[in-house]
């Protein structure tokens, strides 16, 4: 027999579900739009009608009118989209669990000092000579980058397996490394010519524009790894919430629980930000104004973010490529020069406080 | 029947500092026991031992005649729950979801109707099944402290450890909540063993006390032989008498320090909304 209580818990579970199912029309909706910005004069309907007959295999005439649209959507479109929505799931994602993991609500994926890790393993190899004009160098750059962000990355998990960090000293030895890591990049800048310079310095505000497929393959391999194992990990990232000692009493080995997430969220967001640069925002605040919509159980929090973390990137990016057109500004500045006001605005008008911070 | 053995059980901080050392407890069979002492005599951090929160720097902690260092973490949070002093709420959760993190140990994939039923029980018996769908830091100090035991007794544990469970509840709920420790040691066979700084309530609901002075065991036993006015001293460093009362000791602080001045009549304190009007 189903108790009230029971029915009750359903009808939550279903609005919850229903708010992820919102989120998901939101995306459909977004990326069409999207797709249909394409100076082309291609509407809604039509663009995903020519990516549907793609995925099918429809050939065209080479250089009719149908194959330029279908090239056009296929290869320069579509790709940017899908590399949106997958840094929006990614680092919205990683800033749910890093929030969970350090129990604090300032964590967001670059806590750990990955951005300037990877800012200056960008900029190293700018200045030592890749250029970012063939695909060889760009890759260079894309490498340099993951593997400067995961050094401090790596140096925080050793840290707190060796000296058993508490979460809030890891965060401190986060914006420790962070400064250490901003001024060597600071040393190289500086000591470049202003051409490689600028490349340097436009390098770390985050931008979409160049994707490819083959660029979102990486990517797009190790989202999917890293959702699939923080959905999976909800109901555990759950028990931190009321701290490490109820944690342990309810029988989560939180030490080994938590050197896994923080080495899944740290491979994710340098292999994120190697390829489309910093993009703030996301993880920090998505996380928060989602907790608002759903509430804190990361059950529903984990796959709400991601869709709202999609959603809000598609629409940056929308709005990066439209609002000075025929020029295009940064994702990376879109992100937080709309966003935060957004937030600012649901942060004052909220009367009710949730937690620490709502 | 349930067993736990403190054998030779020392703790001391990464710094040296000592906790306590030479502690060797047996409690058997189920039964309420109430661990009494000052602040900072590490009653905490002995429970902490007991289920592993923390590691002792010497001696051994056995459940059941087994090293709780050997059992699977899973399997000790079956054995043993906990409820802490005081519950983090960063990012709160609703009651509900917070009660059925309880269920942890024993969930599996289609528990959830289960749970449920478990989670509904609990509730109704700590009196807080209309707080269900709210968020967990709208509750009143009290009302977190029965979700916090709620979530402790959806664990089912063979042994449930209490780190002062009636500290903010009012009278009433510390007697609701007491009884029902007491009853559940009784009607589940469970081992429950809680901390408390109320010795008047741990002497007439214990069935055996451990009284702890700094870094050591002061004494052990009944009720009636570890709650008297030498032990209290030699403790608390507090004078008091202890009555008998209902078969049961009962304190009562004596200070003869404290001088009663009576205060002027400026000085009181009075209910304004029964002044008769114009007054």
């Amino acid at each position: 027999m189903v108790s009230d209580l029971e029915m009750e818990y359903r009808a939550y579970t279903f609005r919850k579900l229903i708010i992820i199912f919102v989120f998901l029309i939101g995306i459909f909706i977004a990326a069409g739009i999207s797709l249909s910005i394409n100076g082309m004069d291609i509407g809604f309907w039509d663009c995903y009608n020519y990516v549907w007959n793609h995925i099918i295999g429809t050939e065209y005439e080479l250089r009719t009118p149908e194959w330029r649209a279908d090239y056009m959507l296929w290869n320069i479109r579509l790709p940017r989209i899908i590399m949106a929505i997958i840094v929006g799931i990614g680092l919205a994602s990683c800033g749910v669990a890093m929030q969970s993991l350090m129990s604090n609500p300032l964590a967001d994926p670059y806590t750990v000092g990955i951005s300037d890790g990877a800012c200056f393993g960008a900029v190293s190899a700018i200045v030592m000579g890749f250029t970012l004009t063939t695909a060889l160098s760009s890759m260079g750059v894309v490498i340099s980058a993951f593997i400067g962000g995961l050094i401090p990355a790596i140096i925080i998990i050793i840290l707190s397996r060796i000296v058993n960090l508490t979460p809030a000293t890891a965060i401190l030895v986060g914006i420790a490394l962070s400064y250490i890591f901003s001024g060597m990049e600071t040393v190289v800048m500086t000591s470049t010519d202003a051409d490689t310079l600028k490349a340097a310095y436009l390098w770390q505000i985050g931008t979409l524009n160049g994707a490819t497929w083959e660029k979102c393959l990486i990517p797009a391999i190790i989202t999917a790894v890293c959702s699939a194992f923080l959905l999976f990990s909800s109901k555990n990232l759950n028990l931190l919430v009321l701290g490490d000692e109820s944690a342990k009493s309810l029988g989560l080995n939180v030490d080994q629980f938590r050197f896994l997430c923080m080495i899944v969220v740290s491979v994710t967001v340098a292999a994120l930000v190697s390829y489309v640069g910093i993009i703030g925002f996301v993880g920090l605040i998505i996380p928060h104004v989602i907790r608002m919509i759903v509430g804190a159980n990361t059950k529903f929090l984990i796959p709400a973010s991601m869709l709202g973390g999609a959603l809000f990137l598609l629409v940056a990016d929308l709005i990066s490529r439209t609002v000075v057109y025929p020029d295009e500004l940064r994702v990376g500045l879109v992100a937080s020069i709309i966003g935060s006001p957004i937030f600012l605005y649901i942060i004052l008008k909220k009367k009710q406080r949730y937690g620490e911070v709502f | 029947m349930h067993e736990v053995t403190l054998d030779d059980l020392e703790f001391s901080y990464s710094d040296g500092n000592l906790v306590f050392k030479n502690v060797n407890i047996s409690i058997k069979n189920p039964q309420l026991v109430s661990i009494i002492g000052p602040n900072g005599v590490g009653k905490s951090t002995l429970i902490h031992c007991m289920n592993r929160i923390l590691s002792p720097t010497h001696g051994t902690v056995l459940v059941d005649q087994k090293d709780v260092s050997e059992y699977k973490i899973k399997e000790l949070a079956k054995k043993i729950g906990y409820v802490p002093y005081a519950a983090k709420d960063t990012f709160p959760m609703t009651v509900v979801d917070t009660i059925l993190m309880g269920r942890n140990p024993h969930k599996k994939w289609n528990s959830l109707h289960e749970d449920l039923v478990i989670v509904e029980e609990v509730m109704d018996m700590m009196d807080i099944r209309p707080l269900a769908m709210k968020p967990f830091n709208e509750l009143s100090a009290g009302q977190h402290q029965r979700v916090m035991l709620a979530r402790g007794l959806a664990q089912e544990p063979e042994i449930i450890l209490l780190d002062e469970p009636t500290a903010n509840l009012d009278i009433r709920h510390q007697m609701d909540v007491i009884r029902l420790l007491k009853k559940l040691s009784v009607e589940k066979n469970i081992v429950v063993v809680m901390i408390s700084h109320d010795l008047n309530l741990a002497a007439k609901y214990s069935d055996n006390i451990i009284m702890m002075s700094k870094g050591s065991i002061y004494s052990i036993g009944r009720p009636i032989d570890v709650i008297t006015a030498e032990s209290i001293k030699a403790v608390y460093d507090v004078d008091s008498d202890v009555i008998m009362r209902e078969g049961r000791p009962f304190m009562i602080i004596k200070d003869n320090e404290f001088i009663d001045v009576e205060i002027p009549e400026s000085c009181i304190v009075e209910r304004t909304d029964l002044r008769e009007h114009g007054e």
